[in-house]
């Protein structure tokens, strides 16, 4: 116990640091996938065979290649990537992406391709007939979207995004390979200096679950809140 | 684009995806027994059996897959009476630990699949068995287990495809499988572009691959 007190003799302090910074970047990626989402989802349904393809690379490409590849392609090609679009803007000085950037938006990407999948499928199996009925009420296509749609692909999507963000909170752990001082690296460091990596990473374990835990409660009542009514 | 090092890695990357698949189906041959195995304690009518099962499955699909590895890895070397032991001898090596780590992994996995299967399985079909007289021992083994595999092909085809990435972690216990090679090949050339559409080209076409052989199965057992 006296590991995990606070202060300069134990890593009380540095692992509630490591575990907000673990929520962070999960809440970080999950709204970089839900931009990457609302891109490619009409992309997916569009009619559009050429447009059907990009969304469906993407979502394959991602979905069958390994987080931690994504992640090493993130890491070293990141800054080469942005120091390239800066040299078009004359501006040739080395640039360094911080690694909290470079990991949420490895991981946004990834939890993005789940996120596409759940909201076509929502979306997708929402009732023809309130597509149709909206359509003969000749609403405007915003209002048709934000008040027909919408909700009821939400009440859809919930249970299975909240698959999504444990996928994403779980895959934050990769992004310790970067650097970034979340959970996994923080124990990593700490099992280093005292060599005792058995508490360490057990405690890692305990503190994932409790996250996990917590955050299944929240999305219970997010559940219940957008089934009001059936 | 740099095309002559996507061809001198590729055979590179090919023989490191030997040890993927190594990892792979070693892990999925144990974790099907262990999936199996749990998935018949959460069906059993026994609270506290009933309990236990769910408990490992909650903790291995509540926690990432890392976690499990460096707990197994680098946490239980720490325990001296393990290191006296017989099992040392397979605890000290990268490849078997993380072996372990993904077939407990995938075993939590499997069983949810294979107990949700079970769980869906008409009572009716197991009644009918008895009232042909059939002892409930051989009802389970070719009545109740057959189904249920068929019913859990299309889950447990993408548990395979999720596994199959999973192993992309051996890499951190510094086994060199295909993403290992691949980080070792872009941080000493430092083009990780062409090496990624290259690793990455093989693991879609495993996925590829698991995913047709899935299908096949599934039109093959079906009903």
């Amino acid at each position: 116990m006296e590991l995990l007190s606070f202060g300069k003799t134990g890593w009380g302090d540095e692992l509630l640091i490591a575990t907000i910074m673990t929520i962070a970047v999960s809440i970080t990626a999950m709204l970089i996938g839900f931009l990457f989402a609302l891109i490619f989802t009409p992309l997916k349904l569009s009619k559009s065979k050429f447009l059907n393809l990009i969304g469906n690379c993407y979502t394959t490409v991602i979905r069958g290649v390994p987080e931690l590849l994504v992640i090493y392609l993130f890491f070293f090609g990141g800054s080469g990537a942005v120091m390239y679009v800066a040299s078009i803007f004359g501006y040739n000085e080395y640039i360094e992406i911080n690694a909290f950037i470079t990991g949420s938006f490895a991981i946004g990407i990834i939890s993005g391709a789940y996120s596409t999948e759940v909201f076509r499928g929502a979306i997708q199996s929402i009732d023809k007939g309130q597509f149709e009925a909206s359509k003969v009420l000749g609403l405007k296509k915003p209002i048709h979207f934000f008040k027909v749609i919408m909700p009821q692909m939400l009440r859809l999507a919930i249970p299975n995004l909240s698959n999504v963000w444990q996928i994403t909170l779980k895959d934050t752990s990769l992004i310790s390979v970067t650097g970034l001082v979340e959970i996994m690296r923080q124990s990593y460091i700490a099992a280093g200096s005292t060599r005792d990596p058995l508490f360490f990473y057990s405690f890692a374990a305990v503190l994932y679950l409790l996250l996990t835990y917590l955050s299944m409660k929240l999305i219970n009542r997010l559940e219940v809140r957008y089934s009001r009514g059936y | 684009m740099d095309f002559e090092l996507m061809i001198t890695s590729l055979p590179k990357l090919l023989n490191a995806t030997l040890i993927t698949l190594k990892l792979l189906s070693a892990s999925l041959i144990f974790g099907l027994f262990i999936g199996l195995f749990f998935a018949i304690l959460r069906v059993n009518k026994n609270p506290i059996v009933n309990k236990f099962a769910y408990g490992y499955s909650y903790v291995f699909r509540g926690t990432p897959l890392l976690v499990q590895i460096f707990i197994i890895y680098f946490g239980l070397g720490q325990i001296e009476y393990l290191r006296s032991t017989v099992l040392w001898v397979i605890l000290k090596e990268p490849y078997w630990c993380a072996i372990i780590a993904f077939s407990l992994n995938t075993g939590a996995y499997t069983s949810e699949i294979l107990r949700s299967a079970f769980q869906t399985i008409k009572p009716g079909i197991i009644e009918a068995g008895h009232s042909l007289g059939i002892t409930s021992k051989i009802i389970f083994y070719k009545i109740q287990i057959p189904i249920a595999i068929r019913q859990s092909l299309p889950a447990y085809g993408n548990e395979i495809i999720l596994m199959m990435k999973g192993t992309s972690l051996a890499s951190t216990v510094t086994l060199m499988d295909l993403t290992g090679v691949a980080k070792y090949i872009i941080s000493t050339t430092f083009k990780p572009i062409e090496v990624f559409i290259v690793a990455g080209g093989i693991y879609l076409f495993m996925t590829f691959i698991i995913h047709n052989v899935i299908k096949f199965l599934e039109r093959k057992y079906s009903y």
